[in-house]
Order: C-alpha cells, then structure tokens, then sequence
C-alpha cells in the first residue's frame, strides 16, 4: 500500500482543471481585451463635454409629463397592444409546423434543413432590421410592425419547439404509434401533451417580449408606443418621453409578475 | 377518467366534459380577440401598399444581386466593432450584474424590504429598456461610436443576467452554505467558499448566453449612430446602395449563426 502525503494546506480547486487550458484561455482574453480597447476610439473630451450636457439631459426627464402628450401616448400603447397580440397568435400558429419540421425524430432531412434554415435565418435578424424591410415594402404604420414581430416570433418560438419535441419521452411516442394511430393521431396524442405545459409557459413569455420589441419597431416607422417614443425624443420632449418610458416598464413589470402566475397555475 | 356512457358502452374521451368546454372558450376568446385587434389594425393600413408588396419585394430583390462582394473590405473593421461592442458590453453587464443579483436574490439580500425591491427595479428597468433606445440616449451623452454602444448593451444587459445570476443563487443548496457557516467562517467567507463554487457554472452559462443575445443586438446600434455594422446597414440603405445591403444581410447571418455555435459549444462544455 503506497501513501501519499497530504499537502498541508487547502486550496480551491480552480473552475478550469485543466492548467494548459486556463492559462492560454486567460493569455487569450487579457490579449482580445486589449486589441479591443485599442482599436475602441474613445473621444474623453467629447466624454467629459458630454457628462453635464447628459445631465441636462436627465434632468429634463423630470418630472415626467403624463398629461400633454396623454392621447398620442394612449393611441401608440393601443397599437402596441394590438399588435403584441395579433403578432403573437400569428407567429406562434405558424411556427408549430416549422417547429414540427425542424424536430430531428419527426421530419425527413430535406425538411429538417429546410425548416431549421428558415429559423437560423428569422433569428439572426434583429427585430429593428426586419422592421426597416418590412416597412419598405408595406409601408408605415402598425402592419409593418405586426408582421416583424411575427417573424421574430417564429424564430424564437419554433426553435423551441423543435428543441422541445427533439426531447421528448420515446417511449411514449412509440407506445401511441403501437397502437395503430395515425400520423395526425400520433401527434395529437404522442407528442402534444408532452411539450404543451412548456410551450404554454413560452408563448406567454413571447407575449411579453413582443410588447416590449413593439416598443422599437416604432423607432423605423413600424407603429406603436415606440413611434410616439422616437417622436417625443425627436422634439425633445423629454419629460413625454420619460413618462413614454415609465408606462412601459410598468406594463413590463405587470405583465412579467402575471404570467409568471399563469405559468405557476399552469404547471 | 373521461367516460362518457353511451348505450350501455363506455366511450373514452380525452377530457371531462367541463375541461373541453373551458378549452373551447379560451380558443374562443383569443380568436376573438385576434380579429377584433387586426380589424384595429387594417383601418390604419393603406391596403393598397399592401397590396404592392410583393411587387416591391421583386423589385428589391433583384436589385441586391448580383451581391457586391469588395465591399468586404470596408465591413471587416465594422465586424470587430460589432463583435467588440458585443463582449465588452457583456463584460460590463457582468460586472455590474453580480451585486445586482446579490441583492436581489432573497437567501442574500442585506435587507428584504429596501434593498431588494430597489435592485428589483434596477432588473425590470434595465430589461424593459431596449438597448437601442439606451443608445439613443447615450449616444446624445457620450457622442456616436462604438463607446455608447458599449454601454447600451451593458445596462441593456444588466438586468438579464442579475435576473438569471439571483435565480441561481435562490436555488442553491442552503446546507453547503450552513456546513460553510459552522465552521466559523465570516460573511464574505461564507459566500466565497458557501455560495460562489454553487452558482459559478450557472453564472458562466449566463454570460455566454447574453454574449451570443449580444452579437444579434449590437447588429442595429449602429441605426443610431453607437458603431458596428448597423452604421454600415444604415449607410448602404440610405444610399440605395442594395448590392451592398444584401452582403450586410449575409454577413450578420454569419456572425450570428456563428456565435450561436459557439456559446452553444460553450455552454455544452460547462454544464
């Protein structure tokens, strides 16, 4: 029996074990950071000119002015609202057949790569830049914004589905299958009732991203609060802009604390 | 069981009764619901515009091809500023996150009813806001460049990984933390030695996670004048300049699918 000797003294063992990998991994970040901040052009005086031109800034966002701008802000939050809803309900009912095309046990590979590249491509566009095209072709107003949030929508909910079905329970889908059941049957009574809990969870999460991405599709002419938002900032009406701002955080914050109720009662 | 008798058969059905009917009227009421909000929408549509979209869409896609591929010269420096403004304002969020998330997460907070609610709002602010509206803002402080989209992705940031990071920390196994405890240890010791190994793969899960969400936004900042390759986007749209919007369109693709592989490799890793 051999006996090793027991160092005295204890120390953390590191995050990275391996040694070689820590250290070219910490070499290599500290070598980035300061390629990054010399390349990054930081003009201070510009900076320093800035900071008491920021703070009239700031102050003018107090008090925040509910009041004048109230029917313009009412009109962008009811578009808002509208297009949060029509965009959730379209994007999600289109996303379940991609989302079904995308899952690796369920479709043949031309429509897995198919679908999957229809999802890479919606989700790697942000929001704003679908919006610039969309109101290019459809023209200004809450149209263009409810079909970028569709689009956004799509991405973000069909990849989850499609992650969601790829984990499903096999045996279950098998023991359906066993059964004689139809493709339609399979689905409806295999596969739904596994991944339903969460998608319900995740659709009321989207509900609340949309609201808040309505809030800058406005910014490129695509309806809703953010137009009156880009308005406001553009007249340097400040003090509408940060009651703009504090009504939708609070709708955020009222929104967030709701569905995680729902999604609470649901499970 | 749902069972319906039927002349002497029992009949199986998915759902009791009462549970169909409650499906059916949720059903009812989103629909209802849809189309009375895009009636709201369609009387403030010109349908006719609408209605020449596919046309435009024709017209603009013929005139992205042929893809005019020099142009890459000029995007390599405004893909570094992307990519920059990305991790750096991620580093940023980072650093401002953890004592965040200390104070807001229940099993840490200093004090339940003052600070926490305060670090709270700090969350919900800083996840309502988007970032290119922190940009606009700061780009109105700080002047236009890659240094105010810097920091509109760092607040932007902020709130989504202290929402995540006190998360963690609220799940964490309370016995380390009292074993920790009894043997003496201080407060901070506690938390270096209890708390810290716990939440530490979560933590760095996190920050790869943000960083790829990162890549995607900073894409934009540059529409309002905070650097990257939005600038470029905004430049070439502007100019009518469609061969080179189309390379833009093909190189964000890239770098997004890209990143996305890697804080997937990344992340794959550590858990």
């Amino acid at each position: 029996m051999t006996t090793t000797t027991l160092s005295r003294t204890w120390k953390k063992p590191p995050f990275i074990k391996s040694a070689f990998l820590r250290w070219t991994l910490g070499l290599a970040v500290a070598i980035y950071l300061a390629l990054a901040f010399g390349t990054m052009e930081v003009n201070w005086t510009r900076v320093a000119e800035g900071i008491p031109r920021g703070q009239r800034f700031l102050a003018g966002f107090f008090p925040p002015d509910f009041i004048s701008r109230w029917p313009e802000i009412l009109d962008g939050l009811n578009e808002s609202i509208w297009m949060t809803i029509t965009s959730t309900v379209v994007g999600i009912a289109l996303s379940i057949p991609i989302g079904l095309g995308a899952a690796k046990n369920l479709a043949p590979k031309p429509v897995y790569l198919f679908c999957r590249g229809i999802l890479a491509v919606s989700r790697s566009f942000q929001e704003v830049i679908i919006a610039i095209f969309m109101v290019k072709l459809f023209g200004f107003g809450p149209f263009a914004g409810f079909l970028t949030l569709s689009i956004a929508t799509i991405g973000f909910y069909g990849k989850l589905l499609a992650e969601d079905i790829e984990d499903i329970d096999p045996n279950q889908a098998e023991a359906v299958r066993a059964t004689g059941a139809s493709w339609f049957q399979w689905l409806n009574f295999a596969i739904q009732p596994q991944v339903l809990p969460r998608m319900i969870g995740l659709g009321l999460y989207r509900l609340d991203i949309n609201f808040r991405e309505s809030a800058i599709v406005g910014i490129v002419g695509g309806g809703g609060i953010g137009a009156t938002l880009n308005t406001a900032f553009d007249r340097y009406e400040l003090d509408s802009a940060a009651a703009i701002l504090l009504i939708i955080i609070g709708i955020v914050m009222v929104v967030e604390y709701s569905s995680g109720y729902v999604r609470r009662w649901m499970q | 069981m749902a069972v319906v008798q039927k002349d002497d058969i029992k009949i199986w059905q998915r759902r009791e009764r009462g549970k169909q009917f409650a499906i059916w009227a949720g059903y009812l009421t989103v629909t209802a619901l849809f189309v009375y909000c895009f009636q709201l929408i369609s009387e403030k549509t010109v349908w006719f515009f609408v209605l020449d979209a596919p046309r435009q869409a024709m017209d603009m896609a013929s005139r992205m091809v042929p893809v005019k591929w020099s142009y890459m010269d000029v995007l390599w420096v405004a893909i570094w500023d992307t990519l920059n403004i990305a991790t750096l304002g991620t580093v940023m969020a980072v650093i401002l996150a953890i004592p965040t998330a200390y104070c807001a997460a229940r099993n840490t907070t200093p004090s339940l009813y003052f600070v926490r609610p305060v670090a709270l709002f700090i969350i919900v602010a800083s996840r309502s806001i988007n970032s290119l509206i922190w940009a606009l803002i700061l780009v109105a402080i700080v002047g236009p460049g890659v240094f105010a989209g810097v920091i509109a992705i760092g607040l932007r940031s902020i709130g989504f990984c202290a929402k995540l990071l006190y998360e963690a920390i609220e799940e964490i196994d309370e016995n380390q933390v009292e074993a920790v405890t009894a043997t003496g240890a201080s407060n901070a010791q506690v938390t270096a030695y209890g708390i810290v190994p716990q939440v530490l793969p979560a933590f760095a899960g996190i920050s790869v996670f943000r960083w790829d969400i990162n890549i995607r936004e900073s894409t934009v900042l540059g529409l309002v004048g905070a650097g990257g390759i939005g600038l470029q986007l905004n430049a070439s749209i502007t100019n009518l300049a469609w061969t080179q919007v189309s390379l833009i369109l093909l190189v964000i693709i890239a770098t997004v699918v890209v990143s996305e592989w890697v804080s997937a490799k990344i992340r794959h890793a550590i858990i």
